[in-house]
C-alpha cells in the first residue's frame, strides 16, 4: 500500500538541488525552518547528556517514519522533522519526567499566548508561526 | 501510550517543539547556549566539504585510499572528521564498471562527519522506496544515466554500517592539486546519485 503512494513519484519532483550542485560550503540545505534545528538540536543535547544514545533516538525515527508511512498519505505530506519531533518526545517521556501530556498542555498554553506576546526565551531567529 | 504520529488534535510541530525546549530547559537538561552551539557547529562546520576533501585524498595518495577501504572511520578520522553518526563508515569505490549508491531504506542513516545531515531528497520516501527496487530508473530521474555493462549496486545504511561513496576521479584532472580536486566533489556523487564530471 505505501509502496504503491511512493512509486509514482519522480525524483526529479522532489527538492533535489541538483546533481550539478557542488558543495561550496557546509551545512546548507539543512533546515526548512528554525523549528527543525531546534528539534534536531536538542536530541542532540540530550544525547551529549547522556539521557539516550543516539541510537536509542534511531530505533525510535524509525517507529515514528514507518507509523506515517503505513497511514498511507501522499508523499507530498511527508514531514521528516515532524516524525523527528514525534521520536524525541517518546524516548523524552521515557528518559526523562517530561511526558507527552505535560508537551500537549504546554503547547496549548502556547497557542493560547495573545499576538505579538513577548518571548520569554532567548532564541537567536525568528520564529515561522 | 501508541499516539499516532500525525493526530489532528496534535498542536503544530513548531509549537510542540518550542513546548519540548521549554520543558526540557525548565528541568535543567538543555539550556539555550548549549543548543545554539550544537546547531551551529552543524550548520557551519560539518558537511560535504569535509567529504570532498576525503575523496581528493584518495585520489592523489594511493596509500591513503587503501587505509580509506580498508577502515573508514579510522581513515577519515586522520582528518579529525569523527562526532556523531560517525562511527561505522564503510567507504565503497565507484569505477567504470561498479557503480555504487546509498539508501537508509528505514530513516536518514548517513555519515554525518563527512556529508553534514542529509538533504530532503535522501530522507524522502520515494527515494528510499524506490532506489532499491529501480536503481537506474531513479538514478536517470537524477540525471545519471549510466550504460548498460555497468553493474549498479544499491547500499543500505544503517547504524551498524553508514556508507559513504568514493567516486572516480575524472580524467582531464591529472595536473590539478588536492585543493582544486576537492573542489569537483559533489555531495551528490558521495552517495552515488551522481558522477563527478571532468573540469570545463
Amino acid at each position: 500500500m505505501t509502496q504503491e503512494t511512493y512509486e509514482n513519484v519522480l525524483i526529479e519532483d522532489l527538492d533535489l538541488d541538483g546533481p550539478a550542485a557542488a558543495p561550496r560550503s557546509n551545512g546548507e540545505l539543512i533546515f526548512d525552518s528554525p523549528w527543525e534545528g531546534r528539534a534536531f538540536g536538542l536530541a542532540l543535547a540530550l544525547v551529549e547528556n547522556g539521557l539516550f544514545t543516539l541510537e536509542d533516538f534511531q530505533g525510535e525515527l524509525i517507529t515514528a517514519i514507518a507509523e506515517w508511512e503505513a497511514l498511507g498519505k501522499s508523499n507530498e505530506d511527508y514531514r521528516y522533522y515532524e516524525c523527528w519531533l514525534v521520536a524525541l518526545e517518546r524516548l523524552v517521556a521515557r528518559s526523562t519526567g517530561v511526558q507527552i501530556t505535560d508537551v500537549d498542555q504546554r503547547s496549548k498554553e502556547f497557542l493560547e499566548r495573545p499576538a505579538g506576546h513577548d518571548h520569554d526565551h532567548d532564541h537567536d531567529h525568528h520564529h515561522d508561526h | 501510550m501508541t499516539a499516532k504520529p500525525h493526530p489532528d488534535d496534535r498542536a503544530p510541530a513548531p509549537i510542540r517543539a518550542e513546548a519540548l525546549e521549554a520543558l526540557l530547559t525548565e528541568k535543567g537538561l538543555v539550556n539555550a547556549d548549549g543548543l545554539n552551539g550544537l546547531i551551529n557547529r552543524f550548520v557551519n562546520d560539518v558537511g560535504p566539504m569535509n567529504g570532498a576533501t576525503v575523496v581528493a585524498r584518495a585520489w592523489t595518495d594511493p596509500e591513503y585510499r587503501e587505509r580509506l577501504l580498508e577502515d573508514g572511520t579510522a581513515a577519515v578520522g586522520e582528518f579529525g572528521f569523527a562526532g556523531p553518526q560517525g562511527e561505522h563508515i564503510v567507504v565503497v569505490p565507484n569505477d567504470a564498471k561498479n557503480h555504487n549508491v546509498v539508501v537508509c531504506t528505514l530513516c536518514s542513516c548517513y555519515p554525518w562527519p563527512l556529508l553534514g545531515l542529509p538533504p530532503d531528497w535522501y530522507k524522502d520516501p520515494a527515494y528510499r522506496a524506490r532506489v532499491v527496487r529501480e536503481p537506474r530508473v531513479v538514478l536517470s530521474e537524477m540525471g545519471l544515466n549510466l550504460a548498460e555493462d555497468v553493474e549498479v549496486t544499491v547500499w543500505d545504511s544503517s547504524a551498524e554500517n553508514r556508507y559513504f561513496i568514493l567516486p572516480e576521479r575524472p580524467s582531464g584532472t591529472e595536473d590539478m592539486s588536492e585543493e582544486e580536486l576537492a573542489e569537483l566533489v559533489t555531495r551528490e556523487a558521495m552517495v552515488g546519485v551522481a558522477v563527478v564530471g571532468s573540469p570545463t
